[in-house]
């Protein structure tokens, strides 16, 4: 008798800590997240695996950073490594963990003002790019590809923010934003493979340069730390982290196709 | 781009004729917040606008000033104190709020109160010249004389409620800030021609564009033939 209800007990406290469906969580992401398609793809499958529902805010990964560090979101999904760990060493985040990756692509209008085409080094391409002054859009917009553009600039020994306004232009928009304007005034830009495959005005722009190891695009998922924000539904954000990082989780963003071609690839560590 | 615009127009009349659930959905929020946020402007604004109008006292004219400065107001500026006031890190965080149709709500009441003011105090000053002596020699005055004005302005005033349905349909900027543009619960006309068009969908973006259009040509429209039917109906009654 005693054993039957310290299992009954045992069995609530387990459903306790389970997240509950009906819960609702919002998810602080970004735009090539969105924008390509991704996460259409993957919440319904986690809402009806779990009941909890997933409400996405999709801004650059500099945003997302900051309205998660003002408590406005449970649960982050971004691309900006050292950012994130950052976040999570001063403590606005905990338990960040690898999702998946895919890759940065340079692309240019289909004549090759800049000759770089069939390039692998991504620095050299634009050296090239700012010694030819080929006009290039740039976010601008403290997203994480914008933070891996200007990294690629430093190492390249170029600063293009002193030739602002001329050749090099900050939409500071999000990716798709910025596409339409390299499409619209035939400039170079930096974007994630994901944004790019599923975009639908790519003009007569083309993929210049890829395969750099310095293009690796890591995206990460961080809980928004619930000791300084108790308002975070914590069991229903690690339910979607666990998820995500979760054999079902890592087939699905496996399995995300447009037009045949994959475009994240799962890279969680199995525990 | 011909091309385009051709196609916009055939995937907005497709949307329509199939009732897309999803653009449905859409509409559906974009009036109920617009709706809303005109509404609650003209209980706060109208009568605020009729004392601008009818009583002299001190910083009148300051007040009036600064409501139609405010009549330019940026909608992504006011969107961004709404954030900050509604932010778990701002004053009202606690309400949880942010990302909800009644932010959404908040912002819009916000940018539409300074038309509705500035406007309706300009219409009802117009009024009072004509309405002045009528009114001394009836002894009206206070909340019955704003009432009666109020009234006696009527459909001037459905054209100032036109015009801040207007700027709150029509603006993308403080929606998306203190919305988020989430779906299937904060997403609405302006934030999802703003996505499509991020995606690339130009087309899409184009074609939700064309149904915002005749929406406000529908809003428009509905007002515009009741107050000619209540024309009417008033001319009657004093024939």
């Amino acid at each position: 008798m005693r054993i039957r209800a310290f299992i009954a007990i045992a069995a609530l406290a387990a459903v306790a800590t389970v997240a509950r469906a009906g819960d609702v969580i919002i998810l602080q992401s970004t735009t090539s997240t969105q924008n390509s398609g991704l996460l259409d793809h993957l919440l319904p499958m986690f809402e009806k695996r779990t009941g909890v529902k997933v409400k996405v805010v999709a801004v650059g990964t500099g945003q997302a950073l900051k309205n998660a560090r003002n408590g406005d979101g449970d649960v982050l999904l971004v691309h900006a490594r050292d950012a994130e760990l950052k976040f999570v060493k001063d403590g606005w985040g905990v338990d960040r963990r690898d999702v998946m990756y895919n890759d940065f692509v340079i692309v240019c209008p289909k004549a090759d003002p800049a000759g770089i085409r069939g390039m692998r080094d991504a620095g050299a391409a634009l050296k090239k790019i700012a010694m030819k002054k080929v006009p290039f859009a740039s976010r601008g917009d403290d997203s994480g590809t914008n933070r891996k553009e200007l990294e690629l600039w430093k190492a390249a020994g170029v600063d293009p923010t002193k030739e602002s306004g001329g050749w090099y232009r900050e939409t500071g928009s999000g990716m798709g934003a910025t596409l339409n304007v390299a499409a619209g005034m035939g400039a170079c830009t930096l974007t994630d493979r994901g944004t790019w495959i599923a975009f639908r005005n790519k003009g007569d722009l083309e993929v210049m340069v890829e395969g750099d190891p310095a293009l690796f695009n890591q995206y990460g998922v961080i809980l928004v730390n619930p000791k300084i924000h108790p308002h975070v539904k914590e069991k229903a954000a690690r339910a979607f982290m666990d998820w995500l990082t979760g054999p079902e989780g890592q087939k699905a963003i496996a399995d995300y196709r447009v037009n045949g071609q994959q475009l994240f690839f799962p890279n969680a560590p199995v525990d | 781009m011909g091309e385009s615009f051709a196609e916009a127009f055939r995937h907005a009349a497709w949307m329509m004729v199939t009732l897309d659930p999803d653009l449905l959905e859409i509409v559906g929020l974009s009036l109920r917040i617009s709706i809303s946020a005109v509404l609650a402007a003209a209980v706060l604004g109208l009568p605020l606008g009729a004392l601008l109008a009818l009583y002299r006292f001190p910083g009148n004219r300051a007040v009036s000033l600064l409501v139609s400065a405010l009549m330019g107001l940026p909608p992504v500026v006011l969107g961004l104190v709404v954030y900050m006031m509604l932010s778990r890190s701002g004053p009202l965080g606690v309400l949880g709020l942010l990302y909800t149709p009644a932010a959404m709500i908040i912002a819009q009441t916000l940018l539409v109160l300074p038309i509705v003011v500035a406007l309706s105090r300009q219409t009802i000053s117009a009024l009072w010249r004509e309405y002045e002596e009528t009114m001394r020699s009836l002894h009206i005055r206070g909340l019955p004389l704003v009432r009666t004005m109020l009234y006696e302005a009527r459909f001037e005033l459905a054209t100032t409620l036109l015009a801040g349905f207007g700027r709150a349909i029509a603006e993308v900027g403080a929606v998306m800030i203190v919305g988020g543009n989430i779906n299937h619960a904060t997403r609405v006309m302006t934030t999802a021609i703003a996505l499509e068009t991020s995606k690339g969908d130009l087309s899409l973006a184009l074609a939700l564009g064309v149904i915002l259009l005749a929406i406000a040509l529908g809003v428009n429209l509905a007002v515009h033939v009741l107050s000619a039917w209540g024309d009417r109906q008033g001319m009657a009654s004093t024939a």
